[in-house]
């Protein structure tokens, strides 16, 4: 895409976060949505894009109001949002739409107007995973991870270095929902989960939301709030089941997003002054700063171990406390994208002084897919 | 020799083949691994889960074959929260087959310990009786 020629107008969060047992998943969506219209004073008659995942995008259109011209329903797990932001910058490029409206809702923890999760007994991943046990993401995702950490002789106690330090930023986040300082320890010591993960290695689930509004940087100039400009974009998918990755130790899905977001920004890692990654589990920040490119292979764990993503550290990463401290609501790359923009915006309760570009990657699925977004506040 | 017969409980979630998976799991059945091969020579490529064609040269001229049933134990973890059907805690584990494809599946066999569990530790097909229709393709450390 061209840089910096598509801007993100209008973000929000749903107006509550952790537990809305009195919100279907559908009026998480809509709440999200007219916060988002709200935040920078548009209206559905202005919205003419929908985009949207775990719901159909003709649901959201219908339920708001809107008349679209451009509909994307990509749904590839939690980076689908990623996605989203890409194509709407293309779309609006090409003149497809104007305006485009990006939600997520999710009751992930009330489960209240909630669909299913999985496959049937003939699909791929019925057949040749399903036998086997895996019952969601906290023994599926984490499957790669002893592979990883016998290559690179990772041990427990790093793995759980990244709760400890994304807790540190969490600390500081009145809206997350863990605060409270841990130690590797305190890690190590919660219950088991699907060893090696313990329990304050996995996210929470929460309920919650978010969109955004995006629209030309020509148009942004006019809104009321300061304009988050995409830089660059990336996309690409792996595999529906976690068991045929290529590379138990790297995610191709996120080497291929990354080094096009990269490519299309023009920018070197060290141009990045905030980064997010989403983290399911305490591996994805490792596998995301090595798959991206930030750090050389197997050298996360030592990174994180040593300070470098913490506050004052040359790279903070994960500054809302992530899916592990925060909130994580099913599809967490929405909440990863809100953070990034109220860092560009400079109204992150964690700033980081200073900062111009951001990185927002997502992962969807069991590291079945993956979409980058990088953001820039510098008018073009 | 003694033949160990592995019985999954009824209440795990089951398998239902389709027409490009039904030879798989009637190879299971009978004690065997299906794998396919690209008949293209300059492909060749060994593949798994089955498909009527090759991932790597899309060619639609392919072949089926019993595997080796052998691989090595590559990675997993030990599940810990409670599952239908499942006495936890249980491995899940990915086998690296000796022909190179990878596969999801359980050990059997053997305590669902991480001293038991180890690293690149050779396995070999030991199918586990699911029902009247479906085998699992188990595996178990070779030589136990």
């Amino acid at each position: 895409m061209k840089r910096k020629s598509v801007a993100i107008v209008g973000a929000s969060e749903t107006t509550e976060l952790g537990v809305i047992p009195h919100l279907s998943q559908m009026g998480l969506h809509a709440d999200a949505a007219l916060n988002a219209m709200a935040d920078c004073g548009l209206s559905p008659k202005d919205i003419d894009g929908v985009a949207t995942a775990g719901q159909s995008p003709t649901e959201i259109a219908w339920y708001l109001g809107i008349t679209p011209t451009y509909v994307d329903g990509t749904s590839v797990g939690g980076c689908s949002f990623m996605l989203h932001v890409r194509h709407a910058a293309a779309a609006i490029n090409e003149g497809l739409c104007n305006t485009v409206l990006i939600t997520h809702g999710e009751s992930g923890r009330s489960g209240i107007g909630r669909g299913g999760f999985g496959g049937g007994p003939s699909t791929l991943g019925g057949q040749f995973e399903a036998p086997y046990g895996i019952f969601g993401a906290p023994n599926t995702f984490t499957i790669p991870v002893l592979r990883y950490m016998k290559q690179y002789g990772v041990t427990e106690e790093q793995l759980a270095m990244v709760a400890v330090v994304q807790r540190e930023w969490a600390g500081r986040n009145p809206r997350a929902a863990m605060r409270d300082p841990i130690t590797v320890d305190d890690v190590l010591s919660s219950r088991l989960i699907a060893w090696p993960f313990h329990l304050l290695e996995c996210c929470l689930v929460s309920d919650g939301g978010g969109a955004l509004i995006l629209t030309s940087a020509e148009r942004a100039k006019d809104f009321p709030t300061k304009p988050v400009y995409i830089l660059g974009t990336g996309e690409s998918v792996e595999t529906p089941m976690v068991s045929q990755m290529e590379d138990l130790t790297s995610s191709r899905a996120f080497k291929v997003s990354g080094k096009k977001a990269f490519d299309e920004a023009g920018i070197s890692h060290k141009d990045v002054d905030h980064l997010m990654i989403y983290d399911a589990f305490a591996h994805l920040p490792l596998y995301g700063l090595e798959d991206l490119g930030f750090v050389g292979r197997g050298e996360a764990p030592a990174f994180i171990a040593e300070g470098n993503t913490r506050m004052g550290g040359k790279l903070p990463l994960n500054t809302n406390g992530g899916g592990l401290s925060y909130a994580h609501s099913g599809m967490y790359g929405m909440f990863a994208l809100q953070e990034s923009v109220r860092q560009m915006r400079g109204t992150a309760p964690a700033q980081v002084a200073g900062a111009k570009i951001a990185v927002s990657h997502g992962v969807g699925g069991m590291f079945g897919a993956a979409g980058t977004i990088i953001m820039s506040n510098e008018a073009p | 020799m003694c033949q160990v017969i592995f019985v999954a409980d009824i209440r795990k979630p089951l398998p239902k083949a389709t027409p490009e998976t039904q030879e798989f799991w009637d190879g299971v059945k009978q004690g065997k691994f299906i794998l396919q091969r690209c008949n293209d020579p300059k492909c060749a490529k060994v593949y798994f889960p089955p498909r009527p064609f090759c991932p790597v040269c899309a060619s639609r001229s392919v072949s089926s074959f019993a595997g080796s049933g052998r691989g090595k134990l590559a990675s997993y973890v030990i599940n810990h929260r409670p599952a239908p059907g499942f006495d936890a805690p249980y491995g899940i584990c990915i086998v690296d087959l000796d022909e190179g494809p990878r596969l999801m599946t359980s050990i059997v066999g053997v305590p669902q310990t991480p001293e038991a569990l180890v690293l690149d530790m050779a396995v070999e097909l030991a199918p586990t009786v699911a029902s009247d229709e479906i085998s699992l393709p188990t595996f178990r450390p070779v030589g136990a």
